[in-house]
């Protein structure tokens, strides 16, 4: 039963987004905004079914029901309960599914809050949201139906790929999702505006918070995913420009972009054609990452099945929706009024060349993604790996660092550099002071880590500038936030310079009590013994690690031996320090009973994460900062009346 | 704002479309070609381990006629569906040696018992070593060496009945 209740949610849920469709352009074409109550309610009830869909495939996971073809292929009743649960999404039907459950949820939420936007906006942003819904309802019925049943069912399912055995999945996807698909909502907005050409401070002000809230989880979620990646993969990589990364890298640059552009729509009026075309991209690149990931065009880790049918239906889907906002925009753009003008030498000055460097880097991730496909073309095989990326988007990357310190120390509307120089003499020293240190004392390090460190530190102090000679008990709230997302920039690119300069590495042959030595610390290999779980064997190193003071501790990297599907997976054991981590890996067995063992010392590798963090929070706080002003200013204007 | 500037995203787009349908309906070949094609075979010596058959070593590719360099395994189920085409090239005349990946003598001599025997002399390669030095990324595969011990043609995956001619061909144009 539980199968067919989701199937006919689904069915539901796709029957009104239809209705909502049809609603909002009869409202739009007879004039009538008011009809906004009924499209509210129809989209709130949507979003409901979509969860009822999703809620349902996962009682069938929960329960493992082995007559549902999607559980018998990707589950199996002996593993653990949180990956039957997260299980539900470990897999295309279940992804796709999700997808929508957000999409319909991210409609239901706007119809449900959004109430400064003006009506007829509002209509045609809720049509956009479920015409966007609509097409993935179909995908899903037609082409990849997560309910379909298998009859008889097998004795027992197929099992999970062992890598997504791992609290990660729980976390990773559905954070990731939220982001991708929540960009969504800033993709209905422009659409919106373009067709009733209302672009304004207030259309930006409606939009931002749904563009803060949406970034802030595909932070979180590419944060989460680089770790998941750094200790399951066991390569020790925190970040590998493989194309899924850059899919869900490249809808963060453009929503990053975006975050900045609209800010200076709100409070400035400017940009308004470039914020409407950002948020059409960002979600763009989110549909482009999804069809990258689900049609297998692309040789990825995160690849589920290779379907032709089925990337032909997505990317039907893509000329649909993003060649239609483009087409919207080409036509529209002209006639949306110019916003106000502004020196270049600016706080608008600086968020304009932050967006323009943004933009560049997102070229360059797109072409550099693509460009295996375009060289295939030409019957060229080969494949754009880190040494690409790293030389051109890098240095891009770094001198963006360097805007982004001095974007906060400059006046809106114009600026003398003189004053800005004297602004930032702290930051600039800061950067000398930490280039110079890192160079003398830090052994050799290549040119772009260096500029990293330097530009790291000078951007620590030009973030926390703002707050200077400020009573901080009184700072708004969204002012913390943006310090502390722009400290967590400079946290993560300390970590990424320093560990990637400094990072120690070594694989040896070890046999029980042969000493190892890395980074100052010994590392002694005192036994392997078997392990056994509910669905896997594993055998244990016990590695004793001592370092430098004597201290001693315990590490015990695996070896898993998974048996549905069989695979292989070698469990990191990983020692945190303050300055680093130290990252073991134990490997096979050789012929003369010695263990195979990889070592590495990864000094401040923890910041990147720490600064990932850091920059979400940052988020989070701007959010709530400017809902809580709002709801003060209306509480006052309350009192008032 | 130029005109024309506004249409630029759309004809990106149209461009990134392009390449994608290509790439959909173009799957990427992936089979991996070794970079030794028209390079000598790398050095080594491998112990033998077929049944009454010498083991290989690169120099017995050095003798002036072309040979064909079969990487294979008792293991490998592609490798049994390939057997036939082995044995028909054999017939006509066509010398082959065989390198044996992960395997045991055991499993060998029962292999070629079950599914004939077309090699001359079998190497074992217990770590994959020589496959690898060789570029070869799985089994079976199979090289064409002319007589100064030069790799000339790969073929990746099983010989099915219509590349026999390819590879014959391979061979005359070794010589």
């Amino acid at each position: 039963m539980t199968a067919e209740t989701g199937l006919a949610a689904l069915w539901l849920a796709a029957a009104l987004a239809a209705l909502q469709v049809l609603l909002g352009v009869i409202a739009l074409r007879r004039n009538m905004p008011q009809a906004v109550g009924a499209i509210r309610a129809v989209a709130i009830v949507q979003g409901a079914l979509a969860a009822i869909a999703m809620g349902a495939l996962i009682r069938a996971f929960l329960d493992t029901d082995l007559s549902v073809v999607l559980v018998a292929a990707n589950s199996h009743s002996m593993k653990p309960w949180l990956y039957k649960f997260a299980g539900a999404w470990g897999n295309h039907e279940g992804s796709m599914l999700l997808w929508v459950t957000i999409l319909g949820v991210a409609g239901a939420a706007v119809a449900k809050f959004e109430h400064r936007l003006a009506q007829p906006t509002l209509v045609a942003t809720l049509a956009a949201q479920a015409a966007i819904a609509l097409g993935f309802y179909a995908f899903l019925l037609f082409a990849s139906n997560p309910f379909a049943r298998l009859s008889p069912p097998p004795p027992d399912g197929a099992g999970l790929n062992p890598l997504l055995q791992d609290p990660g999945l729980a976390f990773h996807p559905p954070t990731l999702y939220a982001g991708y698909v929540g960009l969504s909502v800033a993709f209905s907005f422009a659409v919106g505006a373009l067709v009733t050409r209302d672009v304004g401070p207030m259309f930006a002000r409606a939009m931002r918070p749904w563009v803060l809230a949406a970034w802030i989880f595909l932070t979180l979620g590419i944060t989460a995913g680089s770790y998941w990646a750094y200790y399951e993969l066991g390569w020790g990589g925190w970040w590998f420009w493989d194309p899924v990364e850059n899919a869900s890298l490249m809808p963060w640059l453009a929503a990053t972009a975006l975050l900045h552009s609209v800010t200076v729509l709100a409070t400035r009026d400017g940009l308004r054609a470039w914020t409407v075309m950002l948020a059409v991209v960002a979600f763009s690149m989110s549909m482009i990452g999804t069809f990258l990931v689900r049609s297998g065009i692309l040789t990825s880790v995160h690849a589920f099945a290779v379907d032709p049918r089925r990337g032909s239906f997505i990317l039907v889907l893509l000329l649909l929706y993003i060649g239609g906002a483009l087409a919207l925009f080409g036509a529209r753009v002209g006639s949306v009024r110019q916003g106000k003008l502004f020196e270049p030498f600016s706080r608008e000055g600086s968020l304009v060349a932050n967006n323009l460097l943004l933009t560049v880097i997102l070229g360059i991730v797109l072409i550099g993604t693509f460009y295996p496909i375009i060289a295939a073309a030409f019957d060229i095989q080969l494949s754009v790996g880190p040494p690409f990326f790293d030389s051109t988007a890098g240095p891009i990357a770094l001198l963006l660092v360097a805007i982004m310190a001095a974007g906060p120390l400059l006046r809106w509307r114009r600026d003398e550099a003189e004053a800005l120089i004297q602004r930032s003499f702290p930051a600039i020293a800061a950067a000398l002071f930490a280039g110079v240190g890192v160079f003398l004392l830090g052994g050799p390090i290549g040119v772009l880590p260096l500029a990293g460190v330097a530009l790291a530190a000078g951007l620590a102090v030009a973030s926390v500038a703002p707050l200077a000679k400020r009573n901080l008990a009184r700072a708004p709230l969204h002012l913390w936030g943006m310090v502390i997302a722009h400290l967590g920039i400079a946290v993560s690119l300390a970590g990424m310079a320093i560990s990637t300069a400094y990072t120690q590495e070594t694989l040896l042959a070890v046999g029980v009590g042969d000493p190892a030595r890395i980074a100052g610390y010994t590392v002694r290999l005192e036994g392997v013994r078997p392990l056994v779980s509910d669905n896997w064997s594993a055998l244990e190193g016990r590695l004793a690690v001592t370092d430098e003071s004597g201290t001693r501790f315990v590490l015990r990297p695996q070896v898993r031996y998974f048996t549905t599907p069989v695979t292989t997976t070698n469990e990191s054991a990983i020692a945190t320090m303050w300055n680093g981590q130290l990252y073991t890996v134990l490997g096979a067995l050789g012929d003369d009973g010695r263990w195979q063992l990889r070592l590495w010392w990864k000094p401040f590798v923890t910041l990147i994460w720490l600064g990932g963090a850091m920059i979400a929070i940052g988020g989070a706080l701007s959010l709530v900062g400017h809902q809580y002003r709002l709801w003060r200013t209306k509480q006052r204007a309350e009192a008032f009346a | 704002m130029k005109r024309w500037l506004v249409w630029l995203p759309l004809c990106a787009f149209g461009i990134i479309v392009a390449v994608i349908a290509w790439g959909l309906w173009q799957p990427a070949d992936r089979t991996v070609r070794s970079a030794l094609v028209g390079r000598p075979l790398p050095d080594f010596v491998l112990p033998a381990i077929a049944p009454g058959k010498p083991g290989l070593a690169s120099a017995d590719f050095r003798q002036g006629s072309p040979r064909l360099l079969n990487v294979f395994a008792s293991w490998c189920v592609p490798c049994v569906a390939e057997a036939p085409q082995l044995l028909t090239l054999k017939a006509a005349g066509v010398p082959i040696d065989a390198i044996a990946i992960k395997d045991t003598p055991g499993d060998v001599a029962a292999f070629l018992r079950r599914n004939g025997d077309p090699y001359a002399r079998v190497g074992a390669d217990a770590h994959s070593r020589v496959q690898l030095a060789l570029g070869s990324s799985g089994v079976p595969e199979t090289f064409v060496v002319d007589g100064k011990g030069v790799i000339r043609a790969q073929h990746v995956g099983d010989i099915r009945a219509e590349d026999v001619p390819e590879l014959l061909q391979a061979l005359a144009d070794a010589k």
